[in-house]
Order: C-alpha cells, then structure tokens, then sequence
C-alpha cells in the first residue's frame, strides 16, 4: 500500500460524487488510546482504507493500523549524513591540496586524519536537517489549512482525545453506513467533516 | 443518531501517578497544568523582579560589548603570556553548560530514563541560550567580529581558506553545528506543544501567534509515526555530536604544547566535566522553577536525587582527570609539565584559585554522597552553585595558570580581568537568564506531548501490573 499521505491531497477526486464536493469525512472521538487503535484496526478489516487517527500523543501501532507502512525519514537521514560526511571530506581535500596547497607542520597535503572533525560534523548537520525538514515535508508540513479542523471538539486532538476519521474519498464511504460502522466501534461521538 | 459532540471532554483518561510523577495525573491534568502556566498565569511580582535584574545585566553587557568594539580587546585584561583570559573561560563554561541539555534530551532518551521527560524541554532551552552565550565569547575575542565570517569557507577575491588542520576551525564547525542541531531539536519537540497551546489559547491574537510556528500541526498517525522516528534519530546524531564537541573544545588546548594544556587526558575529562556543570546549572534553574509555577508534581525529588547522583559520578570522573594529569605530570618527566601541575598550580601565584577549584569540585561534591544531603533541596541548590563555580574556576585554572608560565622564565607574568570583562561575564548571565525568564512564560517549560506519552505508559504499565496480580492479592 502506498503512502497514505499523498492520497490526502487527492481527496478531491470525483470518485464518491455525492459527498466529495461538501464533505471530507465522519470523524469518531475515542476516550482512550487503545480503543482508537482497536477501531482502526477493525475500519482497516472492514475495507477502509482512506482514513487517519489523530491523538494528543504519539499512539504506538495507530499508524499501523491505518496501513501504514513506508516510512522514509530513516533513508532521508542516511542519505543526509552520507553527503553531509562526503561534501566535508572533499571540500577539505579540494582545498588543502587541489586550490590552495600549503604544508601545515609538516604533513602531507591531503593529511585525511585532521579533516575527520569537520567530516563528522558537516554529516551530523546534514543528517539534522534531512530529519527535521524530510518529516517536516513528507508530513505535508507547514499546511495552512485542513478540513479536519473544522470537526466539531477537534482542539481536543492536542489535549485529550483521540479521534479516527473516514475520508469521504474511500470507496466505501457512505454516510449513514459508516456512521452506523462507526457507531458499532464504540466511539463517543460522530460527527460530519464538511471541508 | 443525532450529532452530540462533546466540546469540552470532562471525563479523565490515563490516570497515573509514580515516583517520578506526583498526585494522581491524567492527560488532562498534565495538559492544563504546563499550559497554563503560559496562558493563564499572571506575571508575578517575582517573575517581574527577577527579569528585571537579568535584564538590568543584559543591558550593562551591551554596554561593555560597545565599549569593546569601540576602544578594542585592549580594555580587557588579556595580553602576552596571558592572551586567552575570560573569554576562552567563558566560552568553554557555557559551552559546557550547555552539553547537560543535550545529555538529558538526547541520550536520557535513547537510554529509556523516563525521569528525563519532565526536564528535557527546559534543559534544552538551556543549551541553547548557552551555547548563544559561549559563541559570543569567539566572536569578541576576534577584535574585529564584524570578519567573523573569514573563519567560514566560503569563496572570497583572495582564494582564501580556512586552515582545516586547526582544532580552531574544528570548533567553529562543532560549535555552529552544535548550535543548529540544538535548535532543530528543541524545535521539533515544541511542535506538538505549539499546536496545544493554538489549540487552548483563547484570545485570537495569541492563538495566531503559536498557530504559525505550530505549522499546522493537527497529530495526525501517520505525521506521529514519521515524528517519533525523526525525533528518535535526531537524539541519535545528537549523542555523538555532543561528545565531539566538547572533544574538540578540549583539543584547542591539547593540541597546543603548552605545559598543562598538552594532555591526553583532556577529551573525556572534559566531556565529563561538561555533563558535571551542566546538570548543575539543571538543578540551580529546576529547583527554583518548579516551586515558583507549582511544577512539584513534576519535576520530583526524585528528578533532583537523579540529577545529584549524575553530578557525583561526573564529579568523581573530573576528580580522576585532575589526579591523572598530576600524575602524568610527575611520571612523564617532562621538567615544564612537573614544574605546572605539581608546583605552580598549587603553589604559585594563583594557588587561591587552585585550591579553591579542589574545595568546589572535588570535596565539596563528596556531600552529594549521603541521601539526606541529595533529598535537602535547599543543600542541593547550593551544591549546584558551588559546583558551577568550581567548573568556572576550573576553566581559568588550565586557561590563565598555564599560560602565565610557559618555558622561558622571562616571558612569564600576570593576568587579571579587567572591570570590562567581569562586566561582559556578568552580563552574558543576564543574557542568559534574560532569555530563561521569556522562555518559561512563552513556551511551556516542560513538554506537554511527552508528558501525556509519560503518564500513557505509566498507565499500561499500572494496568499490567493489576491484571497480574491475582485477585486476592489485590485486596490486600
């Protein structure tokens, strides 16, 4: 299964006519973590797949649940480090013995022992800031605005509550069926996301 | 079914309560509790005097910062032998000041210590305003820090480089680096918080205010799960990163040949001693902090015996540094080292400071020892201060001692600081404190999302511990 996010932009496609134009989902409030997880687990056996959990904490097996699976910051970081280390190394090799020679207490121009410092450090700053901005842009982040906001209590997603939300864009979304499916899960509340 | 939402949950979820986390909490207690101490609370009177004095000393810093750039670095007391005096001892201070923050949120973390969570936000806070206040130091010791970008490698009409091969350089490279990290780190913890305090925030204006650096964060799964694995990995390069700097801090002496700085010894010792000052300055700010915003639930005693034993084993670790460079000193034969480390230091002419660093970090550290000391907060706080000294004192030790009498006897002489560099030393403590005063009502000073992941596992970990028990037992 693909990257969930990117089908979020997608969510205008014209594929539940009826609904897509007015509605962005049926969002369901879950008192505690655990519950949200048993739902997502249950939408995702129902045949859900286009949905999302929102919680005050970070859920473990909530993003699972939900079928997600690639997660790419790992290789971003790598990559990041990996350049970060090679651009220093050379940089430091160019300068000391292609553009500016000149013998330092006696060592060889590319004396590599004494440019591991600034090696390492250059692939640490490249590994920090593939980790921040690859989540920060795989996460479609900074986003002005979002539907999910406009769900009714949703400032509770930052506090206390954790919430599941079906996206009108699953083939399987229906109104008065997943709110009954929904309902059966055990949520607190249900309410209409209009975008 | 009709549409019944519940604006405003009043139920509780999550209880827990532990050594490391007082009362009974829930992810609503935890939440109200940190966020208002940003949103709700008024400034108080204590608040508004100890920022004023921070700030009165911020303002005598730039005072002595213009001063400087007018008349020159000749307004301070450094000049040959002596030609890093304060500034080198400040710079090294702060720099190890800072190191605690990133001990705490980074490889506390990774070790899995959950007593970390409730002073990692703050610590790092503190890193950063350190670090801010170190790399000062540097720039005004270069005399002219409008160049300060000639240390950079960038292309320049001369075809210049930097001299790669130079711990100096070295340091600029770890300590902007350091600086950058730090930052992208204590950023991505606030992003949560930032979307709580947009979330609760009443008056529009504010709600704006924490909206934009909040990013449009809205807890998403799938944005949690590539979060934790951001974070996770950003606490892994920041472990090694934090140990390279203080490394190569220590080898801008070793690498010199003067006698008392040209030591193996020096790396670990002073990453030892950083992480030693560094949970001092912890304890000097999280003591006073938690009684004065009612934090006591959360930064326990137990946070603060945790933190005096850290500064006993890193005490003892510095201990171990001071007697092996005697040591080496007397076994390595070498005429300078022996006539520095064993006769001027505790002899000569600046033995107050010598021996007064030995009282500070060496005896007075041994108090720490006995749990009645650890658990008098009062004692501890005091501890913390003397701790701080003695790590200052030390700097100035192996700074100004050791250049005052190199080899040739003739080139020997005396250093003292001037009325302007007590006036910048004091002022960076206003810089810094000024910035710990706006950081403790802007932003919440403990982290809000770790918390309610802290009283989460606590919770399952209660629960367990309930299913497990049989049930007669339980009734006991």
């Amino acid at each position: 299964m693909s990257d969930i996010a990117t089908i979020h932009e997608s969510s205008h496609s014209p594929s539940s006519a009826a609904t897509a134009g007015e509605v962005y989902g049926l969002i369901a409030e879950f008192i505690e973590p655990n519950d949200v997880v048993r739902a997502a687990r249950r939408a995702y056996r129902a045949g859900y797949r286009k949905m999302d959990g929102y919680s005050p904490l970070p859920v473990a097996g909530l993003a699972e649940a939900i079928g997600f699976k690639k997660n790419r910051v790992a290789t971003l970081v790598l990559i990041g480090g990996v350049t970060g280390a090679c651009s220093g190394m050379f940089m430091q090799w160019f300068a000391s013995t292609v553009h500016y020679p000149l013998i330092i207490a006696g060592r060889p121009y590319a004396s590599w022992p004494s440019f591991v410092p600034i090696t390492f450090e250059l692939g640490i700053l490249f590994a920090a800031f593939s980790a921040v901005f690859g989540m920060l842009i795989l996460n479609g982040l900074p986003q002005h605005y979002h539907p999910i906001f406009n769900a009714p209590g949703f400032d509770l997603a930052s506090q206390n509550r954790f919430f599941l939300c079906i996206e009108a864009t699953d083939p399987k979304f229906h109104l008065t069926q997943t709110r009954e499916f929904l309902e059966s899960l055990g949520a607190r509340n249900i309410s209409l996301v209009e975008h | 079914m009709a549409q019944v939402h519940s604006t405003h949950g009043h139920e509780d979820n999550g209880h827990a309560s532990s050594e490391i986390l007082g009362g009974h909490q829930s992810y609503t207690t935890v939440t109200d509790t940190i966020a208002d101490v940003v949103l709700k609370r008024p400034l108080g009177k204590a608040w508004l005097f100890g920022f004023a004095i921070s700030f009165a000393l911020l303002m005598m810093f730039l005072f002595a910062v213009t001063n400087l750039l007018v008349r020159g670095i000749g307004i301070w007391g450094v000049n040959i032998p002596v030609g890093w005096g304060f500034d080198i001892v400040n710079f090294v201070w702060w720099i190890g000041i800072g190191h605690a923050g990133t001990l705490i949120s980074a490889i506390l973390l990774l070790l899995k210590q959950d007593w970390r969570t409730s002073i990692n936000r703050f610590a790092e806070a503190m890193t950063l305003f350190a670090v801010a206040c170190a790399g000062l130091y540097p720039l005004m010791h270069m005399g002219r820090p409008w160049l300060f970008y000639w240390l950079m490698p960038l292309p320049n009409t001369m075809a210049l480089w930097p001299q790669f091969r130079s711990p100096l350089e070295f340091d600029v490279f770890a300590v902007s680096t350091y600086a950058t990290v730090s930052l992208l780190f204590w950023y991505v913890g606030l992003i949560p918080d930032l979307a709580t305090l947009r979330d609760r925030a009443t008056n529009p204006l504010i709600k704006k205010l924490y909206a934009i650096p909040a990013l449009g964060w809205r807890g998403s799964a799938i944005h949690w799960h590539r979060y934790r694995t951001a974070y996770l990995l950003l606490a892994g390069i920041a472990t090694p990163l934090v140990v390279s700097v203080h490394t190569i801090v220590a080898l801008d002496f070793t690498i010199g040949i003067i006698p008392g700085w040209h030591t193996t010894v020096f790396p670990p010792y002073f990453v030892a001693g950083a992480i030693f000052s560094g949970f001092a300055m912890v304890a000097t700010l999280a003591i006073p902090l938690r009684s004065y915003f009612g934090l006591k639930d959360y930064i326990t005693d137990k946070h603060l015996d945790n933190m005096a034993k850290v500064m006993l084993v890193t005490g003892l670790i510095v201990t171990y540094g001071y007697m092996i460079e005697g040591f080496m000193a007397w076994y390595g034969a070498n005429t300078y080292e022996r006539y520095q480390m064993l006769v001027d230091r505790p002899t000569g002419a600046y033995k107050h400071d010598w021996w007064l660093l030995i009282l500070c970090n060496c005896v007075m550290t041994q108090l720490l020892w006995f749990k009645s000391i650890r658990n008098n907060i009062i004692l501890l706080w005091l501890i913390s201060l003397v701790i701080n000294v003695g790590m200052w004192l030390e700097r100035y030790v192996i700074v100004v001692i050791s250049l005052h009498s190199d080899f040739l006897p003739s080139s020997w002489g005396m250093y003292h600081g001037t009325v302007w560099d007590y006036m910048t030393f004091y002022g960076t403590i206003g810089l810094f404190m000024t910035l710990m005063f706006l950081f403790v009502r802007i932003l919440p000073a403990i982290s809000i999302a770790e918390m309610r992941e802290l009283v989460h596992e606590l919770h399952e970990r209660d629960e367990a511990r309930t299913q497990a028990t049989p049930p007669a037992a339980r009734t006991v």
